[in-house]
């Protein structure tokens, strides 16, 4: 992080190098006044979201049949992730096919939402499909099957992928 | 050459403050990961949007140290001030880390956080509060940010005109991991705004030649070299200007400023062929950049002042039409910016997939305009503009699918209605009918479990007694009753009977009241099973009956509240959208204006050197022809 943070501080020294006889002070001045309401319109909009948020989560997933898919990868994992394919009692619900972007913030420690539904209280089947290569270029894909108890609470389902190992399923 | 010598330094040291997101680590909360997941690819607004809810949920618990956040909060309260800084937020960014900074929290991470603070602070120019900030920083301090305070100390007191402490503390730094070539670079730039100009020199000098594998501090060694050229250069000591500014790597981004400095340091000291093997490199590079412009005309120069006049005519001659060809672009890049289609450019997605989405929108075919704006685009006022304005068009984006979403949310709710409402009636009927039934059967439930537990303690056989006994037990009575009226003489022989019949129901509920008791305790074990079993389709009864009328009441009023407030942002949004593109466009029809007056000056001082340079060569001749 430290070598990204001046790598970034001496990108801009030499932007700024470069920028003799940039925007002068008036379009400056201008410049920081637009700043100042396009962070006030940032806030309002993280706000609305907020609420926009709450509004959705109660009308289309209430807490009894709220069902959401996560998935990660082990810690440490460096394989290729290329697809997750997921079907929930026997009805594929989620096929995602990762970017270089997307596989590098999950390797970095992120976590992909990647279903939000509705399903009834009682077990469920839970199909888990993964693809990718390992380290040494070999292809890998496997598929394990879970059951889900879900009760009257939303049920949030962690699935961690890593490569050679069997696929880690588990409430949070 | 002075002026871009201090412009260099003056500017070489303010620092841009960026970023990164922490690590998941050990991940407990999902949510929590999911935000990271978002920030790690760049999303900051969907990072923030995700990260926020989570906080504002966990900050309403009674008991939050039960939820899964609780093991990350402290790198959440973080993060969320990270992302706001990458986002641009910078006044939240301040008060998410003033909040962490003014919370009951451990040493290490109170300093942390006025770290934060003071660069924030610095990235704002607010150079007193940045200092404040740092001061704050007392006790333990994180391993890994102990050099970067130190570095950050050392920047805020240049920008403060406090160069001697800048060098103390920089003196301190020098060789640590992280920090290479940064340290020894600000450290020469701090001796020198300290009037220390030998120590000052042989600081550059040792900046310039520090071994280097990655790519930026590659880049500050070239400008290190560039600098100390410059300093040399204007010391009159141009040779070793020379050797400085020919250490620049040729594919850096300060290749161009060396090769034409290290011409002009070969031209003061009069080696005019050492000038031409720059200058002849140079002008064969892109035609935009100043640089460049300059050697299309400094390399005929050189080359007339060799005497290699004819050369130097048809360079000229080169360089003159190149002026005009260029003038032209950056006319029609003027008109183009008028046209809109600068803006339309700007917001195109394919380019904004891309990291060097600026450099990519050079080589765009249907956006002319670009090509002499990398100069502009690269200066921090315009990049931040240019950021608010694609900030604003995702913002935009995001507002009207909202507002399309509405639309949807009530169809959804509508049709709900439609099929609840006419089902509710008759179903709360048959349910209330089901719930008098429930309640009279629990009622008796508790008073037969409240009686066996009175027999615990009294013990009343009686009540144990079985349907048949309690029948032959009643006839018993009747019989006892009849007898009473009876004269007692012819009744002795019945009477005995009955109390011996009497006595066997007696013996019968009294040797057997500890096994029935059992057994009753037994069947109301039972009971209490099929009772939970009703009471439990008795609750989600009542929670489906909920969901089905929360699935369609209560909507209208936050429905309609946030349809209010996406319009009032949405108009919002379109203003300052249009204020901020009108801004842009003005800077840039500016900075090309700038640019056309270069290019003209340029043409016309090419113009009066073409004629200049064939009438000294044709006057060459002639005097050649004369002397034959």
């Amino acid at each position: 992080m430290q070598k990204t943070f001046w790598t970034a501080t001496f990108s801009a020294c030499c932007c700024l190098w470069a920028a003799i006889g940039a925007a002068d002070d008036s379009y400056r001045a201008q410049m920081k006044g637009l700043d100042e309401q396009v962070q006030e319109i940032k806030s309002d909009v993280l706000s609305i979201d907020a609420e926009l948020r709450r509004l959705e989560e109660r009308l289309l997933y209430p807490s009894n049949t709220h069902v959401a898919l996560f998935v990660a990868l082990a810690k440490g994992e460096t394989m290729r992730l290329d697809s997750v394919q997921i079907q929930l009692d026997g009805k594929l619900v989620a096929h995602y096919i990762y970017s270089y972007k997307e596989l590098e913030a999950l390797q970095k420690g992120g976590v992909q939402r990647i279903y939000t539904g509705n399903i009834p209280t009682g077990a469920h089947q839970l199909e888990v499909s993964v693809m990718g290569k390992l380290d040494g270029g070999r292809d890998y894909a496997r598929s394990d099957s879970f059951t889900l108890d879900k009760g009257v609470e939303p049920k949030l389902v962690g699935i961690t992928v890593a490569g050679g190992e069997a696929i880690q399923v588990g409430d949070w | 050459m002075t002026r871009a010598v201090h412009s260099t330094l003056g500017l070489g040291l303010t620092a841009l403050l960026a970023v990164q997101p922490c690590s998941g680590g050990d991940l407990q909360d999902l949510h929590f990961g999911e935000a990271l997941y978002y920030a790690h690819q760049g999303q900051y607004l969907e990072a923030l949007e995700r990260l926020d809810a989570e906080l504002g949920q966990y900050r309403d618990l009674d008991e939050p140290q039960l939820d899964s956040l609780h093991f990350h909060v402290g790198e959440a309260q973080f993060s969320v001030g990270d992302f706001e800084l990458n986002y641009r937020m910078h006044h939240r960014a301040g008060r998410a880390i003033k909040a962490v900074l003014e919370g009951a929290v451990d040493e290490a991470v109170r300093n942390e956080a006025a770290f934060r603070l003071a660069r924030i602070h610095f990235q704002k120019d607010q150079l007193e509060e940045a200092l404040h900030a740092l001061d704050r920083i007392q006790g333990r301090i994180p391993e890994s940010i102990r050099d970067e305070v130190e570095f950050l100390r050392a920047n805020v007191y240049l920008a403060s005109g406090r160069p001697a402490d800048a060098a103390n503390v920089l003196q301190r730094l020098q060789g640590a991991d992280g920090l290479t070539g940064f340290a020894e670079y600000n450290l020469g730039i701090a001796l020198l705004h300290d009037q220390r100009a030998d120590a000052a020199l042989e600081q550059l000098d040792k900046a310039g030649k520090i071994q280097a594998q990655d790519d930026a501090v590659k880049a500050i060694k070239d400008k290190s070299n560039l600098i100390l050229g410059d300093l040399l250069f204007e010391s009159n000591r141009f040779e070793r200007a020379q050797l400085s500014f020919d250490r620049v790597r040729l594919e850096g981004p300060f290749s161009n400023q060396a090769l034409l400095r290290s011409g002009w340091a070969a031209m003061s000291a009069e080696q005019y062929d050492r000038a031409i093997v720059p200058w002849t490199a140079l002008v064969e590079r892109d035609v935009t950049d100043g640089a460049v412009q300059e050697a299309l005309l400094a390399l005929p120069y050189a080359y007339g002042k060799l005497n290699v006049n004819g050369r130097a005519a048809l360079m000229y001659g080169r360089a003159l039409e190149t002026f005009s060809a260029e003038g032209a672009r950056v006319d029609a890049s003027i008109r183009s910016i008028r046209e809109g289609k600068f803006l339309k450019a700007l917001v195109r997605e394919e380019i904004r997939q891309d990291k060097d989405w600026v450099i990519r929108l050079r080589s765009l075919p249907e956006s002319p305009e670009t090509y002499y704006l990398a100069t502009l685009m690269a200066s921090h006022d315009f990049q931040t503009a240019l950021q608010n304005y694609l900030d604003l068009e995702d913002v935009r984006k995001k507002l009207e699918t909202w507002q399309r979403s509405f639309a949807a949310f009530e169809d959804i709710i509508e049709r709900r209605r439609k099929n609840y409402e006419p089902l509710l009636p008759e179903v709360d009927a048959k349910f209330r009918e089901l719930d008098s039934q429930i309640r009279l059967r629990q009622e008796q439930r508790n008073n037969i479990e409240k009686r066996l537990h009175g027999m615990l303690t009294a013990p009343r056989p009686d009540h144990l007694a079985t349907a048949d006994e309690r029948i032959v037990r009643e006839r018993l009575n009747e019989i006892e009753r009849a007898l009473e009226s009876m004269p007692e003489a012819s009744i002795e022989h019945e009477r005995r009977r009955l109390e011996r019949l009497q006595g066997v129901l007696t013996w019968q509920l009294n040797t057997q009241y500890h096994e029935r008791l059992t057994e009753a305790y037994e069947h109301l074990e039972q009971l209490n099973a099929d009772i939970a079993k009703m009471r439990s389709q008795y609750q989600a009864f009542v929670r489906a009956r909920q969901a089905a009328m929360h699935s369609y009441v209560g909507y209208s009023a936050p429905i309609t509240r946030l349809r209010r407030r996406v319009g009032e942002s949405l108009q919002q949004v379109t203003l300052v959208m249009a204020r901020q593109g009108r801004v842009l466009e003005m800077v840039a029809i500016n900075e090309l204006g700038i640019r056309r007056d270069r290019l003209e000056s340029y043409e016309s001082q090419a113009r009066y050197a073409v004629a200049d340079s064939y009438d000294r060569a044709t006057r060459a001749q002639a005097n050649a022809g004369g002397q034959q």
